[in-house]
């Protein structure tokens, strides 16, 4: 017992820093659990007031893009009005019935945003108190931009697009053949498209949209044009580059959107997997 | 010793805001980031006792990881440099200009002798930092290109710091 106690008293400088080792790479390894470490992210109350004021006083010299950026929206938002209104001029009923999603959008501000990291992140000033709920999407006018992972009363985190764990499934426009659009931690302008077979007809220039089968955005919001593709030896998928639309380094207004059926969705969904 | 105190407090937090609200914004070819915060470490006194530094190493990091949602990537990367610190210092210095010094300054210890002081602990922080953020050891040299390229960012800054602010 006295060995063991000098033993201790003789290591403790090693076997503090090994103690302290252990705690950081528990807490590396329970944030995969979501919502498990509620106390450490931006969300929480301080980190979000402070980015709130940062953000404050460098929106002020920003004003100009932030003024480029929510005409490009208007613009886009007149440009989507038509559209529905033409789409809704004697067909407006069964839109609805054979789709049967709805979506409602809510417009935030992005107060903290990264792109430099492998795992990036944006903290968004609404919270649960604005009815903002985990796995809703986020949008802005160029295109996708997220999915919101934890929530606060007054802020919210969500993961962007160009962080490893999380994939977008989206479709080639033109034809309809869907994969799976993740990151690869290097360039914040590209994007990578998996799990396009080899028969379909693929050129350079192709838009990209969300193909509406997870549930998140609706069908159609634009994710990006190919920039290139190939195809390895022996692989039956092309492995295509995707310029993205959205431009992650100025993101400032976004929409936030719920899917009012998700829930139902998921529930049938589950079910279909214990069969 | 409370008016050190205050001093190293605020110089925490000042370096902890600066990261998180300013550098953390800095891309330099889009992923090269200098992460100064390391510098509060670098300057505490000789005297610290060794578990101190730990732990203060500790609080930095998880303050820095609690701003950019990487629990516990900056904390182990920090504790792990903090943990090299006495070693580094007991390798590089001469034992009767030690006994004279009291806090690691250029204008105590020279500029050589911060210079290989700063530049072996940066290193050391920002490849554990990178590669426990990959966390693969898929494209090992491109993750070495971007610590060593990022560590340079650093100990340039690092340096600056000491002629602009900490100059006497």
């Amino acid at each position: 017992m006295r060995n063991l106690i000098r033993f201790l008293i003789q290591n403790s400088y090693f076997l503090l820093f090994l103690l302290l080792e252990i705690i950081s790479v528990i807490l590396i390894f329970s944030y995969n659990n979501y919502q498990r470490v509620k106390f450490l992210n931006s969300s929480t109350y301080i980190a979000g007031s402070v980015y709130e004021l940062n953000n404050s006083v460098v929106n002020y010299f920003q004003l100009k893009n932030i003024n480029n950026e929510l005409a490009r929206e208007n613009a886009y938002l007149r440009n989507q009005l038509q559209e529905q209104l033409l789409s809704q001029i004697g067909k407006r009923e069964t839109k609805d019935t054979i789709t049967g999603q709805k979506f409602v959008f809510t417009t935030a501000k992005v107060i903290n945003n990264s792109v430099n990291k492998q795992y990036n992140y944006l903290t968004i000033n609404k919270g649960s108190l604005h009815g903002i709920k985990p796995d809703m999407g986020i949008i802005n006018a160029r295109g996708i931009v997220g999915v919101i992972s934890r929530v606060s009363p007054h802020y919210s985190v969500g993961l962007s697009v160009l962080n490893k764990r999380w994939s977008v499934s989206s479709m080639i426009k033109k034809n309809g053949y869907y994969g799976s659009l993740s990151w690869n931690g290097v360039d914040p302008n590209t994007g990578l498209l998996n799990g396009i077979p080899i028969h379909a007809s693929v050129s350079i220039g192709d838009t990209i949209v969300s193909s509406g089968y997870s549930a998140i955005f609706p069908k159609g919001i634009m994710v990006g044009t190919i920039k290139d593709f190939s195809i390895e030896s022996g692989a039956n998928y092309y492995d295509i580059e995707v310029e993205l639309s959205t431009n992650f380094k100025s993101i400032n207004y976004i929409d936030i959107v719920e899917n009012l059926m998700q829930e139902e969705i998921k529930k049938l969904e589950t079910q279909n997997n214990n069969d | 010793m409370i008016k050190e105190l205050g001093k190293y407090a605020l110089i925490f937090w000042v370096l902890v805001l600066l990261q998180v609200l300013v550098l953390n914004n800095v891309q330099l070819s889009g992923y090269i980031n200098p992460y100064l915060y390391v510098l509060f470490i670098l300057l505490l006194p000789f005297e610290t006792p060794r578990y101190l530094v730990l732990l203060l190493a500790f609080v930095l990091g998880l303050s820095v990881d609690l701003f950019s949602n990487t629990p516990g990537i900056h904390s182990s990367a920090s504790v792990f440099m903090a943990f090299l610190r006495p070693f580094v210092i007991d390798l590089i210095s001469a034992r009767e200009v030690m006994d004279k010094a009291v806090s690691p300054r250029i204008s105590q210890m020279g500029f050589g002798w911060f210079f290989r002081y700063s530049l072996i602990l940066i290193i050391c922080h920002h490849i554990f930092l990178f590669y426990i953020e990959v966390f693969t050891f898929s494209g090992v040299l491109h993750t070495l290109l971007r610590s060593l390229l990022s560590s340079a960012f650093s100990i340039i800054l690092v340096v600056i710091s000491q002629f602009i602010v900490f100059r006497n």
